[in-house]
């Protein structure tokens, strides 16, 4: 891309970064275009493939009046695109502690009663990068249904877009982490296998056979190995 | 109207042609000798051109990369004259360095033992949760059901590892794992189960039993948040954006915390501490022998260079982690983790003229080695039967559309929904058209060197996570890496709290940086390096080609 013979065959497009024009390889995420045109990032990056929600940036494009949100490492840029790259997301979160609440509506609703501001507007939906049905799932938090809020959230970045267009000012990311773990710690069902499990470890009943691999050559070890039983697929 | 030009179509067309007879057949898998035939002949590790022996440190001659060995033998990047250890910034009992899962698992169990929260600092270079931890997709291991058990966990481990693992470090790794599986539950993990509350669990590569668990494909993200939450109601602080830029010891010899430097404001603060534990990551940014990789921006290997200053021993750093299946198709997503969960659920891997050519869930490095074997060139020893993309990039297939055939319409996109979003972005339906992919740079396999209870041998220092090493000798297997985290980043904090009670410090002192300088100088290396890197410049050349410090 840098060598002059190969650049003469990109074709270039034309990004504003903050208002200022700058031009950079058609194709290149927004996240590689910033860098491209020469910024060290340590604020709006992160994992760098769309897990942790550090890239939420905002953008126009050319005769276009609204406003799109997206994520920059997953984003290609296109020409003429005005871009803001967000530092952080101001959202209050409020500390609770887990074995005291109940997993229901009252939890979120005294945690977060802004939640009943919402005009559902639908706002929040349209700015989801995940395309989440973010809107649903603060009606299902009014309706008290943790589980549909967690089953609606479950693949939220906390990358805060919804939390900055909301007109009602719902900190919405807060509200899924809280609602997941409720659903996690009380409504799921538990896995009995897993208290057996531990029973049997308390139990000390894997000693003696761990002992013995303990006390193995690795040659008698890669005999073990190669006589394992296969659970079939 | 697919995005792959016609002649990734066509070689598409003979995927599509070979896939009814492969479904329900599978290639077999590799006897141990043929196994470690295709390491040697392909495996990039066993490129000797790629690796030089260390000249200075406590791990003197070992064979390490040379992205490695430019970093640790490197001049620190702060004279230590300049930093003034008389005015302490922040005094604690326990200084965790490094925000991710392994970060984050030991505060919360130094907390857990007894140490006040405000007593504990975690200090981290990025936000707290930005990690590779975050990043995981396929699960994590652990012997829960009742036809598995943790001898067998245990033997896939070391088997997997080709039987370089510490046995003690696996022991502990095995034996935590279901107690770990069950505090996540009740810290409110939201793991894939039956509706009678059965955790839904299938196949790794090298796993012998079904013991993967997982939260759909974002169990790291789920983990990490759930583990965030609660340090964050525990009132644990957390110092973003400051990496450590040096360990502290006293006149003692002990580690006593840590000098960090803002990113933002770029001051350096000093951190005192009784305990300090060390996790801060791998090193996946730093594109060991030119590979793209899955890993986090902050992914520098910064933990190896502040440990191997005070004397801790490192090991296994010869072997390096290619995932078989980054993305190699399109350019924007090249490196990119594609999980083993896909091969999990059945995918195969399949040559550019459709044939299967190896069994889907090897362990990794056998897997990877297979991938490269059939993309290099007849001349270069390879096979030639890769896709080359239009930007130079090879790949295999990764026969996706077979998910659903096996599984049920739905089972992809619920399943696998962060890959399923991530190509359709791109304009690929991963359950109409295989993807492309190519073994990318995943994981440290080595490391600091620990005890069981996370002790690097250095009084006052404990590691967890990927920053140490042992626990996965020169292989980890899938699933292993969650579940490390976890059980020696536990182990670690409380150990770090055991020694902290204890702890009786001295003055602070920065005299072990001076004595590695000089022995730097000593072995003739030119002051060109400074480590540690804290970050990768992507910068464009042209760009970098100008720049001048003027503010």
């Amino acid at each position: 891309m840098n060598q002059v013979g190969v650049e003469t065959k990109t074709e270039m497009v034309t990004v504003y970064i903050m208002g200022q024009a700058y031009k950079v390889p058609a194709g290149l995420t927004i996240l590689k275009a910033m860098e491209y045109a020469g910024f060290r990032l340590t604020r709006g990056v992160g994992c760098r493939g769309g897990f942790c929600g550090a890239c939420a940036t905002v953008y126009r494009l050319p005769g276009d009046y609204r406003l799109y949100a997206d994520l920059a490492c997953q984003t290609p840029v296109r020409d003429g695109m005005y871009l803001a790259l967000l530092p952080s997301t101001p959202a209050e979160r409020k500390p609770y502690d887990l074995r005291k609440v109940k997993p229901g509506g009252e939890t979120l609703l005294s945690l977060y009663p802004e939640l009943a501001r919402c005009v559902a507007c639908n706002t929040c939906t349209k700015a989801c990068p995940q395309k989440l049905e973010v809107m649903d799932a603060v009606q299902a938090a009014l309706r008290g249904d943790v589980a549909q809020v967690a089953e609606l959230t479950f693949d939220c970045l906390s990358c805060g877009l919804c939390t900055l267009r909301c007109p009602a000012e719902i900190p919405h990311y807060h509200v899924w982490q809280l609602s997941r773990r409720l659903y996690g710690a009380y409504l799921a069902p538990k896995a009995e296998h897993l208290r057996r499990r531990l029973q049997e470890m308390r139990e000390g009943k894997f000693q003696a056979e761990l002992d013995r691999l303990m006390s193995l050559s690795k040659e008698e070890l890669r005999e073990l190995y190669k006589a394992r039983e296969i659970e079939p697929e | 109207m697919s995005v792959y030009p016609e002649y990734m179509q066509e070689s598409i067309r003979r995927v599509e042609e070979t896939r009814p007879a492969r479904l329900g057949t599978n290639y077999p898998r590799l006897p141990l000798s043929e196994q470690e035939e295709l390491l040697r002949r392909y495996h990039p590790d066993y490129k000797p051109e790629g690796k030089r022996p260390l000249r200075v440190g406590s791990s003197y001659g070992e064979q390490v990369p040379h992205e490695v060995a430019d970093l640790l033998e490197a001049y620190p990047l702060v004279d230590p004259d300049r930093i003034d250890l008389s005015q302490v910034d922040y005094d604690v009992d326990v200084l965790v360095i490094g925000g991710g899962g392994a970060g984050t698992v030991a505060a919360l169990w130094a907390c857990y033992s007894g140490i006040p929260a405000d007593r504990i600092l975690i200090v981290t270079k990025l936000r707290h949760g930005d990690s590779n931890s975050i990043m995981a997709q396929g699960g994590i291991q652990a012997a829960t059901k009742p036809h598995d058990s943790p001898a067998t966990h245990f033997l896939d481990v070391m088997g997997g590892g080709h039987f370089t693992n510490d046995p003690k470090l696996v022991r502990a790794l095995v034996e935590d794992a279901p107690f770990i599986i069950q505090w996540h539950e009740e810290l409110g993990v939201m793991y894939d189960k039956e509706p009678d509350g059965t955790m839904i669990t299938i196949h790794g590569g090298g796993t012998s039993k079904k013991r993967m668990h997982s939260c759909k494909d974002y169990t790291g993200l789920e983990i990490m948040r759930v583990l965030r939450d609660e340090a964050r109601n525990l009132g644990i602080p957390v110092l973003e954006f400051h990496p450590a830029v040096e360990l502290l010891t006293d006149e003692f010899g002990q580690v006593a915390g840590a000098v960090v430097w803002s990113l933002e404001t770029e001051e350096y603060k000093v951190v005192r501490a009784k305990a300090t534990v060390l996790a801060t990551g791998g090193w996946g940014r730093l594109h060991i022998q030119g590979f793209p990789t899955t890993n986090h921006y902050g992914a520098t290997a910064d933990g190896l260079v502040l440990a191997y200053r005070v004397g801790a021993k490192l090991r296994d750093l010869d072997a390096v982690q290619y995932h078989p299946t980054g993305a190699a198709f399109p350019e924007q997503i090249v490196g990119l983790l594609i999980t083993e969960k896909v091969r999990g659920l059945g995918a195969q891997p399949v040559n550019a003229l459709g044939e299967l050519f190896v069994h889907p869930l090897e362990p990794r490095d056998v897997e990877s080695a297979a991938y490269i074997r059939e993309c290099l060139p007849p001349e270069k020893g390879g096979r030639g039967r890769g896709v080359v993309t239009p930007t130079g990039m090879v790949g295999v297939w990764l026969d996706t559309p077979m998910v659903d055939i096996l599984h049920g319409k739905g089972t992809f996109q619920r399943a696998l929904s962060s890959i399923y979003r991530m190509y359709i972005r791109f304009g690929i339906d991963p359950t109409q058209e295989p993807i492309l992919v190519y073994p990318t740079l995943h994981y440290q396999n080595g490391g600091v060197v620990i005890d069981e209870q996370g002790w690097t041998g250095i009084p006052g220092l404990f590691a967890a996570g990927e920053v140490e090493g042992g626990v996965h000798g020169k292989n980890r297997l899938m699933g292993n890496s969650l579940l490390d985290y976890n059980v020696f980043g536990r182990r670690a904090g409380m150990a770090a709290a055991a020694w902290a009670r204890r702890a009786r410090l001295g003055s602070l002192t920065l005299r072990h940086v001076e004595r590695f300088v000089e022995e730097l100088r000593r072995a003739g290396i030119p002051e060109t390096r400074r480590a540690p890197l804290l970050l990768p410049d992507y910068r464009g050349q042209k760009t970098l080609a100008r720049v001048i410090d003027l503010l």
